[in-house]
């Protein structure tokens, strides 16, 4: 009984606030990283905060009306309008004498690097003061796992099949970003919550357009088991697949996480279904294209500021 | 980090019930999603080092903090496994659910 006193004492390591804004009872699968990447984010964020929701994953795990999962308010917008629908907001807040609600547009990579580009752009463009989330599961998976533009190359979905798998590279959304000069972009994923937290919290107190893009494992769209969702996110940072990295003014370069030992991208692909298909030939194609993607990001980093 | 309590389930009897927009008007707490589980996540507290990584780790913010320890609550719980799974001790075990 001394023992278990003495061991109570001991406080829990939590390296995130404790306060919840993502309850449970949610509609997310089983092992869903996308859920996690709003837990950690809003943790970051905290209560007074806006959302602005397309069509996508996030509109459904929500809720039905009149209910929602999270104890902040959310607008459900058009799905190419997260951006636009975002700056609305801010500005009719604006109007109203409300300076201090932060507002965030909340979308999927089908919302973000296909449907929703053109307003992305266009708030980027003009610099309004918005936080824009793409959580990426890299696929349209709300409506059954249709290929999307960050689909990465390889990838079975239900419309790039097995044998037509897709044969295009993922589109390079942050390069896009960083090209419209934005503020502050980052590289986020939901194994480096800590990490994660801290570039949403930074994000927060810089005004102007602030681009997060999140990788968030999807075991229904990917087939993978929901127990590996976290180890899936440590394997594509360690193997370069997915880099966590800065981008300040669209100059300054800052790479996060640097691996020691690069992991073989096979490690990471022989774990998820939507790859088993892949020949020897085609997984050492992925690798060359990760090595070119990856050097090149060294670079960037090396003659930052551009 | 603490344990939610269920939140009643709305019923509008007429429209007039309905407020004017569709806002929420509260959580999903009345969503008992512990009943999608299959297999269940059982904490073996004298192997914890309370490490707080199956908290942080939980996708349906299901378990929570008591007395400076991990409880999961199995009213929401998924059975996903990834507590058991992240867990560095190994002292979470997923077990198979009766039916
Ligand atoms: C204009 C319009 N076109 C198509 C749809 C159908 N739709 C709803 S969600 C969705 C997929 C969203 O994919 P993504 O943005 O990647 O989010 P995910 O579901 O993967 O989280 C599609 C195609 C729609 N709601 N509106
Ligand atoms: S389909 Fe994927 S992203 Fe959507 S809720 Fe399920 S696991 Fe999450
Ligand atoms: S099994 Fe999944 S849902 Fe259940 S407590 Fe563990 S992490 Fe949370
Ligand atoms: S992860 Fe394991 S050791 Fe750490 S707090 Fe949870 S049960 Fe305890
Ligand atoms: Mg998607």
């Amino acid at each position: 009984m001394k023992a278990d006193k003495e061991i109570k004492k001991k406080r829990m390591r939590l390296s995130l606030p404790p306060e919840e804004y993502m309850h449970s009872g949610h509609l997310a699968c089983q092992g869903c990283g996308a859920t996690l990447a709003m837990r950690y984010a809003l943790k970051a964020l905290g209560p007074r905060t806006a959302l602005s929701i397309p069509a996508c994953c996030w509109s459904v795990i929500d809720g039905p009306f009149p209910y929602s999962s999270l104890s902040i308010p959310i607008f459900h917008c058009a799905f190419e309008t997260a951006a636009v629908s975002a700056a609305g907001l801010k500005a009719g807040l604006e109007m109203v004498g409300d300076k201090e609600t932060t507002v965030v547009a909340w979308a999927g990579d089908g919302g973000t690097f296909d449907i929703g580009i053109q307003a992305l752009s266009g708030v980027a463009e003009r610099n309004d003061n918005i936080i824009y989330v793409c959580y990426d599961n890299e696929a349209y998976m709300n409506t059954g796992i249709q290929r999307s533009s960050a689909t990465p190359y390889g990838a079975w979905t239900t419309t790039t099949p097995v044998k037509h798998y897709k044969n295009r590279p993922k589109k390079d959304i942050d390069a896009i970003m960083a090209a419209h000069r934005i503020p502050y972009l980052a590289t986020a994923n939901i194994s480096y919550p800590e990490d994660l937290y801290r570039k949403v919290r930074k994000a927060k107190d810089i005004k102007g357009t602030r681009f997060i893009h999140i990788y968030t494992p999807c075991p229904t769209g990917w087939k993978t088991r929901p127990e590996d969702t976290i180890k899936l996110g440590k394997l594509a940072v360690q193997t370069c697949i997915f880099p966590l990295y800065e981008v300040e003014d669209g100059s300054t370069w800052k790479i996060n996480i640097k691996p020691r030992d690069k992991k073989p991208v096979k490690d990471y692909l022989r774990l998820q279904g939507r790859f088993r298909h892949l020949n020897e030939e085609a997984i050492s194609f992925i690798q060359e294209e990760v090595d070119k993607k990856w050097a090149r990001l060294l670079k960037y980093e090396e003659v930052s500021p551009l | 980090m603490k344990k939610q309590e269920p939140t009643p389930k709305i019923d509008f009897k007429s429209e007039k019930d309905m407020p004017l927009a569709p806002y929420s008007l509260g959580l999903m707490l009345h969503n008992f999603t512990g009943a999608w589980r299959n297999i269940r996540p059982e904490i073996n507290l004298k192997e914890c080092i309370q490490c707080g990584i199956c908290w942080k780790f939980c996708p349906d913010t299901a378990i929570y903090i008591e007395n400076e320890y991990p409880v999961i609550d199995y009213t929401y719980c998924k059975g996903c496994g990834l507590c058991a799974e992240e867990c560095p001790t190994k002292c979470i075990t997923m077990v198979e659910e009766e039916k």
